[in-house]
């Protein structure tokens, strides 16, 4: 938009000027948010959410480096929300203190999952290729089933889900995102 | 000393001069100490009554109101005034005791979740968990309510803290890393913003309640005098822009004038001020201003694009930002003459489309004369505070307020019984105004208890019921949209207002005829103490101009 130089008169036409529309990103959003590591903090944030119809696709809440403060990773479909009307309401609540929505490719985001797996005789050699394939660790063997711990992106651990399920998926536990920032800057 | 002896000096030093409350269990520590600390206490009947006084005081008077409640029933009565105090932006602080710690979680009697409960419609909350906190506690709990956005904070008092003893230091700073709200709006911003307004041949200034609770009235006023830019006013902005005037459109919305309307919807640029376009507002969103580009100055920036996106969003102060925007405006001397053609628009609307309501022959009293009459009896000079419903929109229509503060109505939560705990603490707050309140005769009974306070500590509220026996905006959407099946809005003739008014000790009067209506109503006025006028108007009378729900401003009705 040209707008001229400051303070001269020169014109600036209405025709030029373009809203902020299409907020939604149409991509996963990573937010960290770190908040006061008070009670009660993260019923506010979900109560936010709940109140505003945000949907939450993971959460994972844990202590940072200073112990007055906690670190909330979520994420949420850019598809179907406006990101920036959802920063903006979080930045509304007192005990949040910074939010980052994370690029991409400047993001490290990894999760951890534990997969019970009812995979005996024959199966269980498959599975363990899998494994290796994933870099994923079985961390408990019984006769008839085996618990593997994978860590990785989300949609790594997606893939692990789909190729392991077929061998009898007996339960699944998954911890959502985490993330930091690339490089030496702070998140 | 006590906690709660720290809490008196903390009330002090946040110059608090009166609260609004009731005691309770969980309270009495609070209570006694209010016993002789010196600030004004004034005892509601009912803990709401006491919520929305406060709300009425903070309205009127700009400051921080103080409402308390004990636990339990006592803060969950407090929930409609601290919803109400959300939606409008307003300051108070809501002081609610809270059971003993070891109860706690228990189902203890009297023991309810208020920060829970609250948590969806407060600002802020905080719940003391170490005597120690208190006093910070209070003290943000103010710097919250006040700066930025204003807004309700709850501060939940357990009762066994309340009555520990710590060493009390009078706190002198906020500590609130994740609370600073921008005040300054963005200097290259409002350029743009001077120059779009330059560029524009059909603009109008849309100025909301944010202008009111931020002091910037005279502000506004100046930047609209900038150049013949139309003004209208949300419900909330009321007297933001001083009225009548021959830039003055009149409200916009729903119930607002056509003129206002068909301006937005031909405008070509639209500024709004500390105004959040509300579906009050916009109606059909798809179809709301499709001509215009919008500047949006806010203090909250998720209110920027929340519901419209802005093309040039100036996030701060008002009373920061018009100043600015007035000087950058002038300096680009752009040429008046471009706005005649609207103003001649503008013009032909108002002449084909005054604000009109057809008036009786005899003796008669249509509730749109009413708020004219008040307006009379009042010299337009008057503190008016309303409950909500049909009562509500006629005197936002034909009451023009002149200043700001002058007009105190529960805008974005419609709450009715409002009006008269407002009106007492308007009256409490500016003891030398005249303060009058609009009721309905629906509305009216929803706190008319506060009559009894009223008469105990005189304060002298003249509350004048637009009596048609129904709900009557009720009544007219069942009329207008429900095939005239009137269901559950008649209200009769019950109670007798005049009597209920002598029997809490104040005046009762009835007013039936519209020929000594302005002067009947001066008496009202005139007379000592609490008055209470039961006047008898026009039973069913719709208000207009109306957009129907939904509907665009194209579609207007009446």
């Amino acid at each position: 938009m040209t707008m001229g130089e400051p303070g001269t008169k020169e014109a600036l036409s209405l025709e030029e000027l373009e809203a902020a529309v299409g907020l939604r990103t149409g991509r996963k959003h990573i937010l960290s948010i770190l908040v006061e590591n008070k009670p009660g903090v993260l019923t506010r944030i979900a109560g936010l959410f709940a109140r505003r119809g945000f949907n939450i696709d993971t959460l994972a809440v844990g202590p940072t480096d200073d112990e007055t403060v906690s670190r909330i990773t979520l994420t949420l479909d850019g598809a179907v929300h406006p990101i920036d009307q959802v920063t903006k309401q979080l930045h509304k609540l007192i005990n949040v203190l910074k939010i980052r929505d994370l690029e991409p490719e400047e993001t490290l985001a990894r999760e951890l999952a534990l997969f019970k797996i009812s995979a005996d005789g024959a199966a269980r050699t498959e599975v363990m290729q899998v494994c290796e394939i994933f870099r994923a660790k079985i961390v408990d063997v019984t006769r008839r089933s085996v618990v593997i711990e994978v860590t990785g992106t989300y949609d790594k651990v997606d893939a692990f889900e789909r190729l392991v399920r077929p061998f009898g998926l007996v339960e699944m536990a998954r911890t959502g995102e985490i993330a930091i920032s690339r490089g030496r800057g702070e998140t | 000393m006590r906690a709660v002896d720290a809490l008196m000096e903390c009330l002090k030093a946040e110059g608090v001069d009166v609260v609004f409350g009731l005691p309770g269990g969980a309270n009495l520590p609070t209570y006694d100490a209010f016993y002789d600390a010196g600030i004004r206490h004034i005892l509601v009947r009912h803990e709401a009554g006491g919520g929305h006084a406060a709300e009425g005081y903070a309205k009127a008077t700009g400051k921080v109101g103080v409402s308390l409640g004990t636990s339990g029933p006592g803060a969950t009565n407090l929930i409609t005034p601290i919803c109400d105090a959300m939606m409008d932006s307003v300051p108070v602080v809501f002081l609610t005791g809270q059971v003993r710690t070891e109860l706690l979680g228990t189902d203890g009697f009297q023991e309810a979740d208020t920060i829970g409960i609250t948590m969806p419609v407060v600002k802020h909350s905080f719940m003391i968990q170490h005597p120690l906190e208190l006093p910070r506690s209070i003290h943000e709990a103010f710097h919250i309510a006040r700066t930025g956005r204003p807004g309700p904070v709850v501060v939940d008092i357990p009762q066994d803290l309340s009555r520990a003893d710590i060493p009390y230091e009078p706190v002198s700073d906020v500590h609130l890393p994740g609370y600073q709200p921008t005040t300054e709006g963005n200097q290259k911003q409002i350029r743009i913003a001077a120059k779009a307004l330059a560029n524009s041949h059909r603009p109008v200034i849309y100025a909301g309640g944010g202008v009111i609770s931020g002091n910037a009235a005279v502000e506004l006023t100046e930047f609209g005098l900038s150049d013949r830019f139309p003004v209208t006013c949300t419900v909330m902005g009321l007297g933001g822009f001083p009225a009548p005037h021959p830039q003055w459109l009149g409200m916009l919305g729903m119930h607002g004038t056509r003129t206002a309307n068909y301006a937005m919807d031909e405008a070509d640029l639209i500024i709004a001020i500390g105004a959040r376009f509300d579906d009050r507002i916009t109606g059909k969103l798809s179809e709301f201003a499709p001509r215009a580009k919008f500047i949006h100055i806010d203090v909250d920036p998720a209110e920027i694009s929340k519901n419209v996106p802005a093309h040039i969003p100036i996030v701060g102060d008002a009373k920061n930002i018009l100043p600015r925007l007035t000087a950058e405006y002038r300096a680009l001397e752009a040429d008046p003459g471009r706005l005649e053609e609207w103003w001649s628009r503008i013009r032909s609307w108002q002449e084909r489309y005054p604000l009109t309501y057809a008036d009786s022959t005899d003796t008669e009293i249509k509730p749109q004369y009413m708020v004219k009459a008040l307006y009379e009896a009042t010299g337009g000079d008057a503190i008016v505070t309303s409950d909500v419903g049909q009562h509500q929109m006629w005197t936002a229509q034909h009451y023009d307020f002149p200043a700001p503060r002058r007009w105190i109505n529960s805008g974005g939560l419609g709450t009715m019984g409002f009006g008269l705990p407002a009106a007492m603490g308007a009256k409490i707050g500016c003891p030398d105004q005249t303060v009058v309140c609009i009721a309905g005769d629906g509305s009216v009974q929803m706190n008319m208890q506060e009559l009894a306070t009223c008469a105990q500590e005189g304060i002298a509220i003249k509350v004048f019921i637009m009596n048609n026996g129904y709900l009557g905006m009720v009544r007219q959407w069942q009329e207008l949209f429900w095939d005239k099946r009137y269901s559950q809005v008649d209200m009769g003739q019950w109670p007798d207002f005049v009597k209920v008014a002598e029997a809490y000790g104040a005046t009762g009067l009835r007013l039936t005829d519209k020929t000594t209506l302005v002067s009947d109503m001066k008496e009202a006025i005139a007379t000592e103490g609490p008055v209470l006028v039961d006047v008898r108007v026009t039973r069913e009378e719709n208000t207009y101009p109306m957009i129907p729900a939904g509907k665009a401003a194209r579609d207007m009705v009446g």
